[in-house]
């Protein structure tokens, strides 16, 4: 009786501590707050980043968690941003967080549409259909030129205040604020989704879609809600970058941005759910300084870097890192405990 | 009135026919066996049964209610479950995780995205509970990718029996199970509790004489006798086609 009651201790507890913040996710949010104060003269290329984390995020849930392999993430990125710039341009709705909300909304309603879509079929089937839902819309508004300014890109957007209260100063000091909250507020949210009961079934389906639908999974049900999230996320980045420019081109469709953000989350891995965001500081910050090096010919390392990466993940190319990532949070777990360990022990001493 | 039941369930792949009026009636409580040689259609009929495949022809009731249109996890919730020939598992998920999942799965809250998993306490209390029925306990915390694989296997049955199911559907649970984990198996199937009705498809005759209280035995994806152990035992009709096949090889 004793070793059920163990063992019941044993689930409990188990089940009570998996999904708490470890101290190294604590150390990593720290430092992407201090950043607002530790680097104020680049907060242009914080913001990018901040953007393109929470873009690369959104590509993990489905793919890192779901298995969902997309090339058309710029579908809701391009979709999002332009409803908010016209939203904006128009005075349909001014204040930021509002529109914010509203454009994750209204991206999440295309993903809720076009996820049946990616219901059927297998990586390539889903690749191909992804990227021709984004080509699609963007040529949509490569068409109609006279509502999304085409070429040119969408003129004289204005966008009031954050709250009413924070300009977009000339700095980027409140742009980057704002972004650092949002994908932080968005992170909470994806970080909740995962450890749920709901997040361990679509690691089921991901690792079997038979066996899945066996224990009485609707297979079919997750993938839609998690593909309708993701087109939130993938909407809410698309509207920052109109936000904090006060402009929308065709380029938020570009198959680059799809292409460019797999890039990003297979840097960083998937399935863990940092792998975007480090991925973003990652390719952000060296595309920055490689192309002060070599402004045209940039995208040679990031190709060399893709290659290596391959060499060393094979099969697994989402998890290449998972042995650097284990060695870092044991080390950073011998170091924490030790420092409690100090910690515990000097009140007797003292 | 039999708990699960077929009529007339016939299957064709193009010209092939794997199952053909197959008319199968399984008693409230029964531990019932399906025997047949390789290739009659055994692992066919419980695809049918648990919708992974339609049928071409034919109807299944389950408690009385016609299932034949239904998802396979639709089928899980009426409380039928499978557990499968070659282990179909999540590889990356530990046994807890995996329990977990479908118990969180089978009260409901398996859709849950604001809830962390083992929030609920009687969701805690069932995994723990078939954690130790089904001796999982010591690697529970293991991904199952390197569990040693009787303890797949064992881990395989525990995720049917997380459904809760009324019917559970073995198929060839001992299958590939090295004889030292064999006998911790068998004595796990042999204490699944009474009032769950299980159907046994194995190739193992010890295994099925030992356990079936009614057999049925499947040839060319027909239903060719059923009935107690001993009469099977005896049927010359059956020697012929499989005992006997069986006794050569």
């Amino acid at each position: 009786m004793t070793a059920v009651a163990a063992l019941s201790e044993d689930v409990s507890t188990y089940l009570a501590r998996r999904a708490r913040w470890s101290p190294l996710e604590i150390a990593f949010w720290v430092f992407a707050f201090a950043t607002i104060w530790l680097f104020p003269g680049k907060y242009l290329i914080l913001k990018d980043t901040a953007i393109l984390a929470l873009f690369a995020l959104s590509l993990d849930l489905i793919l890192g968690f779901a298995g969902i392999l997309s090339l058309g993430q710029a579908a809701f990125f391009g979709f999002a941003g332009y409803f908010t710039g016209l939203a904006a341009k128009y005075g349909v709705i001014n204040e930021p967080v509002v529109a914010l909300v509203l454009a994750g909304v209204v991206a999440a309603t295309l993903g809720f549409v076009t996820s049946f879509l990616v219901l059927r079929g297998s990586d390539l089937t889903r690749l191909m259909v992804t990227l021709g839902v984004s080509l699609m819309l963007g040529e949509v508004a490569n068409r109609y030129s006279d509502i999304t300014g085409g070429a040119d890109g969408l003129q004289g957007v204005t966008i009031a205040p954050i709250l009413g209260v924070f300009r977009f100063d000339l700095y980027g000091h409140n742009g980057y604020v704002y972004c650092l909250i949002v994908l932080f507020v968005c992170f909470v949210i994806a970080r909740r989704i995962v450890y749920s009961p709901f997040g361990l079934s679509l690691r089921a389906v991901k690792g079997n879609s038979l066996r899945a639908s066996a224990v009485g999974i609707p297979v079919n049900g997750r993938l839609v809600a998690i593909y309708t999230v993701s087109a939130a996320f993938a909407g809410m980045a698309g509207a920052l970058l109109t936000q904090t420019t006060a402009f929308c081109s065709l380029d938020v469709f570009s198959i680059d941005r799809s292409a460019d953000l797999l890039l990003v989350l297979i840097i960083g891995g998937t399935g863990y759910l940092y792998g975007g965001l480090i991925g973003a500081v990652i390719y952000r910050f060296m595309q920055d300084y490689i192309s002060t090096l070599t402004p045209q010919y940039w995208q040679f390392w990031i190709g060399l870097m893709l290659v290596g990466i391959v060499l060393v993940g094979r099969e697994r190319i989402g998890g290449w890192n998972e042995a650097l990532r284990a060695a870092i949070s044991r080390f950073f777990a011998r170091f924490v405990s030790r420092s409690a360990t100090l910690g515990a022990a000097a009140p007797d001493g003292g | 009135m039999p708990i699960l039941e077929t009529i007339g369930l016939e299957k064709r792949f193009g010209g092939i026919v794997a199952a053909q009026n197959v008319n199968l009636a399984i008693e409230q409580g029964a531990r019932h066996a399906l025997i047949g040689p390789n290739g009659a259609g055994k692992t066919t009929v419980v695809n049918l049964l648990t919708g992974v495949l339609k049928p071409t022809a034919g109807r299944i009731v389950l408690e009385g209610r016609d299932i034949t249109a239904l998802e396979p996890h639709q089928r899980v919730r009426l409380g039928m479950a499978r557990t499968f020939q070659i282990n179909q598992l999540f590889l990356d998920l530990t046994p807890l995780e995996t329990i977990g999942l479908a118990v969180s799965e089978r009260v409901g809250s398996g859709g849950d995205w604001w809830r962390l998993v083992g929030s609920k306490a009687a969701v805690t209390d069932e995994i723990v509970e078939i954690v130790e029925r089904f001796r999982l306990a010591d690697v529970m915390h293991e991904r199952t990718a390197i569990l040693p694989y009787g303890k797949q296997r064992l881990l395989e049955i525990a995720l049917a029996f997380a459904c809760r199911p009324r019917v559970l559907l073995l198929d060839e649970p001992a299958a590939g199970v090295p004889e030292a984990e064999r006998q911790e198996l068998l004595a796990t199937i042999a204490a699944l509790p009474a009032d769950v009705t299980v159907l046994l498809i194995e190739h193992d005759m010890d295994l099925v004489f030992s356990f079936a209280d009614c057999i049925s035995v499947l040839v060319n994806g027909s239903l060719f006798v059923d009935g107690p152990p001993e009469d099977i035992a005896r049927d010359p009709r059956v020697k012929a086609v499989y005992l006997g096949e069986e006794l050569d090889a």
